[in-house]
């Protein structure tokens, strides 16, 4: 099967590569339509700012194409900002909205909650959802590597799949339908986020 | 609850680790990625990275590198030495790294650290800082520790978190390589003025020290080189001892 890894020039991409790869799927690092239409399912990673973010994937024509693939079933995995940019908006933003493949916003950690900003580090998932393909076999208390400091505030509850507590409990995973988010790094959390790459390959 | 983090810091020249990992029983000590997945193994939090030779021509080994190590460890890590433009951050962080280190060019020019945080996120940013106690303050030294510039490091420390630093790799100078424990009273003055994660690195010798620069120093991670290359302490001893000592720690 082949996966593709949406290579915007946001940051990491040959950690989650070769992590498909571990498990078993071929993965598609690219930046072209055509390609991503090839592909059985799609990451969407991000390291930086929402607005270059948004900006650069529009300028490659591919904030349409993913809505477009996302519409027609195709299994999505956000990653860190990748998932952010699913939102609707978010308070980093300046001139830029999300994509808007789930409803609500993504709003930065405020220091009203005692804790130091950036969240980095290893925390534990908590309140996993249990019917939840991408988390199946993930226990609560398992810890994931964080490295952010805005989170998401999904409007529709239900689509949380965990959470997080960082001086406020945040959602740390999402599922909808076949779109799944993560604000941690899978592709960094060791075991762990090698078995939630395994998930997405095998059964989102 | 966030983990207290353990982070060992290897020393890259050339595309290879120097003062090769002793310990580890690894046929080629100096294979940075060989060397890498024996602290993976260990539990280790994140790894540090230093390029010593950071030089031009070195640049696009380093780049090399670092999609290797990525390509085969799953965990974070920072890439630091160097670093002197927006394009080697780029660069870097496109191949893999979570984070980059700053350290002398953010002294001299540090609008750095604000368009590096203002383009990549300040979560990636991490400005490292090399402090040595000169009478009643600690001084901030660059070029590795060569050139005192008589910034004061709790101010330097303030001054980059609020430009855009996401972390503070802090190095006491007076303590490094002596195995004597952190330096407590540095780590605490910084981690009591900013509000954003601190590294404690220089001077880890024992367990108890790691325990102190949590508990006293107030520290976010505690790094050591030479200590874990050697052999002395595992990743695995330092963490469990922690736990037994309540401390939070992954395991």
């Amino acid at each position: 099967m082949k996966i593709a890894i949406i290579d915007y020039g946001m940051g990491n991409i040959h950690s989650v590569s070769k992590a498909i790869e571990l498990c078993g799927a071929k993965p598609v690092v690219t930046n072209k339509r055509n390609q991503l239409n090839a592909c059985a399912k799609i990451v969407l990673p991000g390291v930086g700012a929402f607005d270059d973010a948004m900006a650069e994937l529009e300028k490659l024509e591919l904030a349409s194409t993913i809505k477009e693939q996302v519409k027609n079933k195709k299994p999505l995995l956000g990653i860190c900002l990748g998932m952010q940019l699913l939102f609707e908006t978010s308070q980093e933003a300046k001139n830029k909205t999300g994509l808007g493949l789930l409803k609500g916003q993504v709003v930065k950690f405020s220091a009203k909650f005692g804790q130091k900003i950036p969240h980095m580090g290893w925390n534990n998932l908590d309140d996993v959802s249990g019917g939840c393909l991408l988390l199946n076999g993930v226990s609560a208390n398992e810890q994931v590597y964080f490295c952010h400091s805005y989170y998401p505030e999904p409007s529709d509850r239900d689509v949380i799949a965990a959470n997080c507590n960082y001086g406020v409990k945040f959602a740390c995973a999402l599922a909808k339908e076949n779109i799944y988010g993560v604000q941690f790094h899978p592709e960094k959390s060791q075991a762990v986020g090698l078995k939630i790459i395994r998930n997405f390959v095998e059964s989102c | 609850m966030l983990s207290k983090r353990i982070i060992p810091c290897l020393d890259i020249k050339d595309g290879r680790v120097v003062k090769g990992v002793k310990f580890l029983g690894l046929r080629d000590a100096g294979d940075p990625v060989g060397v890498a997945k024996a602290y993976d193994a260990q539990g280790a939090d994140e790894l540090v990275f230093l390029d010593i030779t950071a030089s031009i021509e070195n640049r696009k080994t380093l780049v090399t590198l670092v999609e290797k190590i990525a390509g085969n460890i799953f965990m974070p890590f920072t890439v630091g030495g160097g670093i002197s433009e927006i394009d080697d951050i780029r660069n870097i962080l496109n191949a893999g790294a979570e984070k980059v280190s700053l350290n002398t060019q953010a002294v001299k020019f540090p609008e750095l650290i604000s368009s590096a945080a203002k383009r990549f996120g300040s979560q990636c940013i991490v400005v490292a800082i090399d402090a040595k106690k000169q009478g009643d303050f600690w001084e901030v030294f660059v070029n590795g520790g060569r050139t005192p510039t008589g910034i004061d490091a709790v101010i330097w420390a303030e001054k980059a978190a609020r430009l855009g630093a996401g972390e503070i790799l802090l190095t006491s100078m007076d303590c490094d390589g002596t195995k004597d424990g952190y330096d407590l009273k540095l780590t605490k003055e910084i981690t009591s003025k900013v509000n954003i994660p601190v590294i404690a690195s220089g001077g880890a010798g024992k367990l108890e020290d790691f325990y102190d620069v949590f508990t006293q120093g107030g520290a976010d991670a505690a790094l050591a080189a030479s200590l874990f290359h050697y052999g002395k302490l595992s990743v695995k001893q330092v963490k469990e001892y922690l736990n037994k000592r309540g401390v939070i720690v992954r395991l």
